[in-house]
């Protein structure tokens, strides 16, 4: 299973607890995240499904190349972390 | 799930409410003159906008969280709890017909309710310049696609953000169906079909940051605030990027009021909601200049239709004064007498007295980004 995990700096404001999901790439581990919590979808994407200017997404340690489309590949075993970017202040 | 903290609204107690910085604010009168802070919420986040609904009580906040986008929550009429509900939002594919990217919100700027004909109908205005319609109190809003596929918008661009944005949406109450919606920069836009058309206005207001041939262009205008009496709402008022400006013909075409001292630079204008003639005013220095004019802080107020101001001073600090007052940080209430203005300071001021003289609430808040005197009928 891949796992996601997210800031603590998100739980201020909507519950998101650590989740196991699968996936060959993060959009689709991230769909089904956003499945089971439709309102965090908005605090991860902007409106038009990009990652947020100031949101970071690594893979197994490695920051995310593709933030359009969140194409980056998943392994079976991967773990997802969802960052505040400093570059948000 | 946000809490307000500290004790609901006492009954009937005049209210304002301070949007800032790093939180949602709330003030109110204990007795003639003395004013408390009773409430706060959303403590560390940045609130751009917020709304009392005259007709139901229900209250707005808009967040912009920096990380985390635009949020809007909602709490009901004498609840201290308040509830995210859905953000204005662009289609896929929403593009700013430049670069072929489609765009998102970045900030939600002005949020309007309709009249009491329509009591679930809110307007909401954003950055990068939708507007947005919901018909349910929040739970869900559509982009009013009639403004946004406007050939005009390609000539509409950022002022003071990278982006326009729709700041001022007034809601004529004698016709819920037609609206003035003010756009920096982007003009001054009616509706007389509650959206399905719309007629660019603004003939006489000037734009002197632009080249010489588009000075009256009227889709570049930059009308930092736009303020229309509630019982005369033919009258019309435009705090603009280049002075202060009149309309008596429900925008149509405006009077540029010359000559007032200190300045005509500023960002806020407040219409006493029964006198068009009279309304108040914050100047500034300039636009690269944006301070009170010799550091004295004050405000202009004309009771005769801009024919005449008088500088208001009383309580105001007079030397050192680095306020900014943004454009939707001065609000009259609703009788036409209370007045409160906040600063990118920190600072908040209110007058009991229609601005003859002022008192100090706090030398201390995070920038204040809007307030609002609650209207008397909110519960």
């Amino acid at each position: 299973m891949i796992k996601v995990s997210f800031t603590p700096n998100l739980n201020r404001h909507l519950s998101c607890p650590q989740q196991d999901v699968v996936g060959d790439t993060v959009a689709q581990a991230l769909q089904m995240v956003f499945a089971g919590n439709p309102q965090l979808q908005g605090y991860i994407l902007d409106d038009q499904g990009r990652l947020r200017r100031h949101v970071a997404v690594f893979v197994d340690g490695q920051m995310i190349l593709d933030r359009r489309y969140l194409s980056d590949r998943l392994q079976a075993d991967s773990t997802i972390y969802i960052a505040q970017a400093l570059s948000g202040g | 799930m946000a809490t307000d903290t500290a004790r609901l609204d006492s009954d009937g107690a005049a209210t304002l409410r301070v949007a800032t910085r790093k939180g949602l604010f709330t003030y109110q009168q204990q007795a003639p003159g003395q004013w408390q802070l009773t409430r706060s919420a959303f403590i560390g986040d940045p609130v751009s906008m917020l709304l009392t609904d005259p007709r139901s009580g229900d209250r707005y906040a808009a967040l912009n969280l920096g990380h985390f986008g635009v949020k809007l929550h909602r709490a009901e009429p004498g609840s201290d709890q308040w509830r995210e509900i859905a953000t204005p939002k662009y289609p896929p594919g929403a593009g700013d017909g430049k670069d072929g990217e489609g765009v998102s919100v970045e900030q939600l700027w002005a949020l309007s309710p309709s009249g009491a004909d329509r009591p679930g109908t809110l307007w909401a205005g954003t950055i990068p310049g939708g507007l947005f319609k919901s018909e349910d109190r929040g739970d869900s809003w559509q982009l009013v696609e009639s403004l946004w596929q406007r050939p005009e918008r390609s000539e509409w661009f950022g002022g003071g953000y990278d982006q326009p944005g729709i700041h001022s949406i007034c809601v004529d109450p004698r016709d819920s169906r037609r609206l003035l919606v003010a756009i920096s920069c982007g003009g001054v836009w009616e509706t007389r079909d509650e959206g399905d058309s719309w007629r660019l206005l603004g003939e006489g207001l000037r734009a002197e940051y632009m080249p010489p041939e588009g000075v009256n262009a009227l889709a570049v205008q930059d009308p930092h605030c736009l303020a229309v009496c509630a019982a005369a709402p033919d009258s019309a008022w435009i705090q603009h990027h280049n002075g202060i400006f009149h309309s008596a013909d429900s925008g149509v075409s405006w009077r540029e009021i010359s000559g007032v001292q200190p300045s005509s630079f500023g960002f806020a204008v407040a219409v006493h909601p029964q006198d068009p003639a009279t309304a108040w005013f914050v100047p500034g220095v300039k636009d690269e200049c944006r301070l009170p004019v010799d550091g004295r802080l004050v405000v202009t107020r004309t009771r005769d239709g801009g024919d005449s101001f008088e500088v208001l001073d009383s309580g105001l600090p007079q030397q050192h004064a680095y306020d900014l007052v943004l454009r939707h940080a001065l609000d009259v209430d609703a009788q036409g007498r209370q007045l409160a203005f906040g600063s990118t300071t920190g600072n908040l001021w209110l007058s009991e007295n229609q601005g003859d003289h002022w008192h100090c609430l706090s030398t201390h808040l995070p920038p204040i980004y809007a307030l609002r005197f609650d209207p008397a009928a909110a519960a």
